[in-house]
């Protein structure tokens, strides 16, 4: 599904090389994780797959489907079926979650050839996933993430999620800020997603995720580039023994 | 949105108007100045407006602003707009009054009789003794201690405009709708409101007006009293139009004025209120939005507030968004008097660039006589936030749709000032509408 091979990033406006010749796949159907030290490039990883401005690929190229993502405007590449959890989820005075979202979500359908959903057919598909993501009504009248908690904002990028059903979904962090019980509801989220059809690249700082959402393979990410992969028990490795042993073997 | 620049320029105010005294005389010998009714107040503006002259080049008032095409003795041809009127505020109950270049058209009017207000016109104010010795007085005192010369030329050649007088609280709202009929209208109106203690009443305006616009509005607000005005006049009219908002708000009265506004070569809306008895509330506010494609924007704020009594509030919320080259004033001054104490005044001015042709020119002014008050003011220049922009594109939303979004939420702390919810909702349907060019604002 996504392919990213030999990915090298600099700022545009600096000359700060982020990746360096990242490689890494992750096939229909799977979940993979991304941990590594705070610096490591994870965002900018992140931000370049779904088109953010301000970075400038070098080297190497990074496909969905087979098709080149770095050539599509983000529009594009979120109705080609990427999201991006943020890390930090932008606030949006004045422009209400609900008129957000719906337009987004028929944004995407329009731009695939797909029928626009009517607001009836909107307001029950939102109203049923936020409840499961136990966020009220309320919350969902509210601007774009004004006023919410660190914890409501994450749970408001799921829900956005859930409504768009993207098929590779990337998540930055989203279990950081989240207590115990939201982390669950989370993943209970993510797990209602998983299908054969669609693939996860969870970023954490934390085994706990991974305990309930079994990732396919675990990526230890280092100055810019993927140092090491394996299975779930790397996780439990990192989290025990923290980066020095895996980085010094990499290197 | 990022402050990418402030724009605050304290400019020493200077009262000395340059006179052009041929140019006066060529303005008022387009006129056709009315007889009759209000003769010796009508008599008064003139001399006024003799006294002080048109604003000339080098008018500290009129700095940011080119006073050239309010001087002109005509005002140059406007294409009609053709179709209905702007659907704004259709599905309100309300009692419609329309103006016609600015003269009262009562065929096309609601039959203007409710509870708890008299309405009368201008041209034909009969029964409305109340308001003589009131008429063109609240303009008279707006005159110090900067000049106005259009408003004083307003009440000298107005002919027509409202009178009314409030004394309940009417069941509707009125609406006062502009159309226009003659491509070279030069529309001058002058509406009178007097409400009662106690009394209240939401005013609205909608509509095209002619090819240049002179408007007043005095509005005396008696003991606890609230005036609700909301003016939003329609996109891509009213090239030029000068207007002014004489306000006197006694004790624990309130008023409360809206405009929306959507292009125009030249427009200059000047508030001028004073908060008289204590606890008195005033909040102008304003969104713009300015295109200068089709030919130049320029649209300018000036406001003057004055607080002459105890605890008394007062809020002033200007939001522009100008591309293409367009040009945002705007002038605020909050005046607060010795014992005025308790006093509490809020301004902010903000203008949100599009690109780097268009300019927010800002005069933000506090002068205070009191020790005990607490007043803010702020003016900032913005461009697009790029990481909402992001977020929003990221979401599948495309790019156009996305900065509609945030000029929307922009604009919000503006439309916030509109009390009533289903009337901001509207203004917002409307604004997006526009945005997104599904239609006229
Ligand atoms: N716009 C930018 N300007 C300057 N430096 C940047 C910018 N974006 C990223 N960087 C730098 O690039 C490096 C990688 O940042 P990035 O945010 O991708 O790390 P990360 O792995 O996500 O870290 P964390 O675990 O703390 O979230 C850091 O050193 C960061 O300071
Ligand atoms: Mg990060």
């Amino acid at each position: 599904m996504l392919k990213i091979n030999n990915l090298h990033v600099k700022l545009e406006d600096e000359d700060k090389q982020i990746l360096k010749g990242l490689t890494l796949e992750v096939p229909a159907g799977q979940v993979h994780a991304i941990m590594g030290p705070n610096g490591s490039g994870k965002s900018t990883l992140s931000y370049v797959l779904s088109g953010r401005d301000g970075y400038e690929v070098t080297e190497g190229e990074a496909t969905l489907d087979g098709k080149s993502l770095l050539d599509m405007e983000p529009e594009e590449r979120a109705a080609a079926g990427l999201f991006l959890a943020f890390q930090y989820p932008v606030e949006i005075p004045g422009v209400g979650n609900m008129t957000f979202l719906r337009t987004a979500v028929n944004a995407q359908r329009k731009a695939r050839g797909e029928a626009e959903l009517s607001s009836g057919e909107f307001l029950k598909a939102v109203r049923a996933k936020a409840a499961e993501l136990q966020i009220s009504p309320e919350m969902l009248k509210r601007p774009v993430n004004v006023g919410f908690s660190g914890g409501e904002k994450k749970r408001n990028e799921i829900l956005q999620m859930a409504m768009l059903e993207p098929r590779m979904c990337i998540m930055d962090e989203t279990d950081s800020g989240l207590d115990v019980d939201a982390m669950r509801l989370v993943a209970d989220g993510v797990n209602a997603l998983r299908d054969a059809g669609r693939s996860f690249l969870v970023i954490t700082h934390y085994q706990r995720l991974l305990n309930h959402i079994q990732p396919d393979v675990v990526h230890i990410m280092a100055d810019g580039c993927i140092v090491r992969s394996g299975g779930p028990e790397l996780a439990l490795e990192v989290e025990q023994n923290g980066y020095g042993d895996l980085l010094a073997e990499a290197g | 949105m990022s402050d990418i620049a402030v724009k605050d320029m304290q400019v020493p105010q200077v009262s000395g108007t340059a006179k052009a005294p041929d140019a006066l005389d060529q303005r008022l010998a387009a006129l056709d100045l009315p007889k009759g009714a209000f003769a010796a107040a009508r008599t008064d503006a003139l001399a006024r407006l003799r006294a002080m002259g048109l604003p000339g080049p080098r008018d500290e008032y009129w700095r940011y602003t080119d006073p050239r095409p309010f001087n002109a003795p005509e005002p140059a041809a406007i294409a009609r707009i053709e179709g209905p009127d702007s659907p704004l505020f259709a599905s309100r109950d309300k009692l419609t009054l329309v103006f016609v270049d600015g003269v009262f058209d009562p065929t096309a009017s609601d039959d203007p009789t409710l509870d708890g207000i008299e309405i009368t016109t201008l041209a034909n104010p009969s029964g409305a003794e109340w308001a003589e010795g009131l008429f063109g007085t609240l303009e008279a005192a707006g005159q110090t201690p900067v000049r106005r010369p259009f408003a004083a030329l307003n009440t000298a050649a107005a002919r027509d405009g409202l009178l009314i007088r409030v004394t309940g609280k009417p069941a509707k709202p009125v609406h006062v709708l502009h159309r226009r009929a003659f491509d070279k209208a030069d529309a001058i109106w002058h509406h009178l409101i007097r409400l009662e203690e106690g009394a209240e009443l939401t005013l609205l305006e909608t509509g095209s007006v002619g090819a240049r616009s002179n408007a007043v509005i005095e509005a005396d607000l008696a003991p606890g009293a609230k005036l609700h005005h909301i003016a939003a006049k329609r996109a891509n009219d009213a090239k030029v139009g000068v207007s002014h908002l004489f306000a006197r708000v006694a004790a624990g009265a309130v008023l409360k004025s809206f405009a929306l506004a959507v292009n125009g070569t030249a427009m200059r809306q000047e508030s001028f209120i004073d908060l008289i008895g204590d606890d008195a509330v005033a909040h102008v506010a304003a969104a713009v939005l300015g295109d200068g494609e089709e030919g130049p924007f320029h649209h300018d704020d000036t406001v003057f507030i004055t607080h002459g009594a105890l605890r008394g509030e007062s809020r002033q919320v200007f939001k522009k968004v100008l591309k293409n080259g367009a040009t945002g004033v705007f002038q605020g001054k909050i005046l607060v008097k010795p014992g005025a104490q308790k006093t509490d005044g809020y301004q902010i001015s903000q203008a949100l660039l599009l690109d780097e042709a268009s300019q927010f020119l800002a005069k933000p002014e506090l002068e205070i006589y009191a020790d005990d008050v607490k007043c803010s003011h702020g003016s900032t220049t913005g461009a697009i936030d790029e990481d909402a922009l992001f977020y929003l594109r990221s979401r599948g939303v495309p790019r156009d749709r996305a900065i509609v979004f945030l000029v929307l939420s922009f604009l919000a702390d503006a439309l916030e000032e509109v009390e009533d919810e289903g009337l901001r909702d509207e203004i917002n349907e409307r604004l997006d509408a526009w945005l997104t060019g599904r239609g006229r604002a």
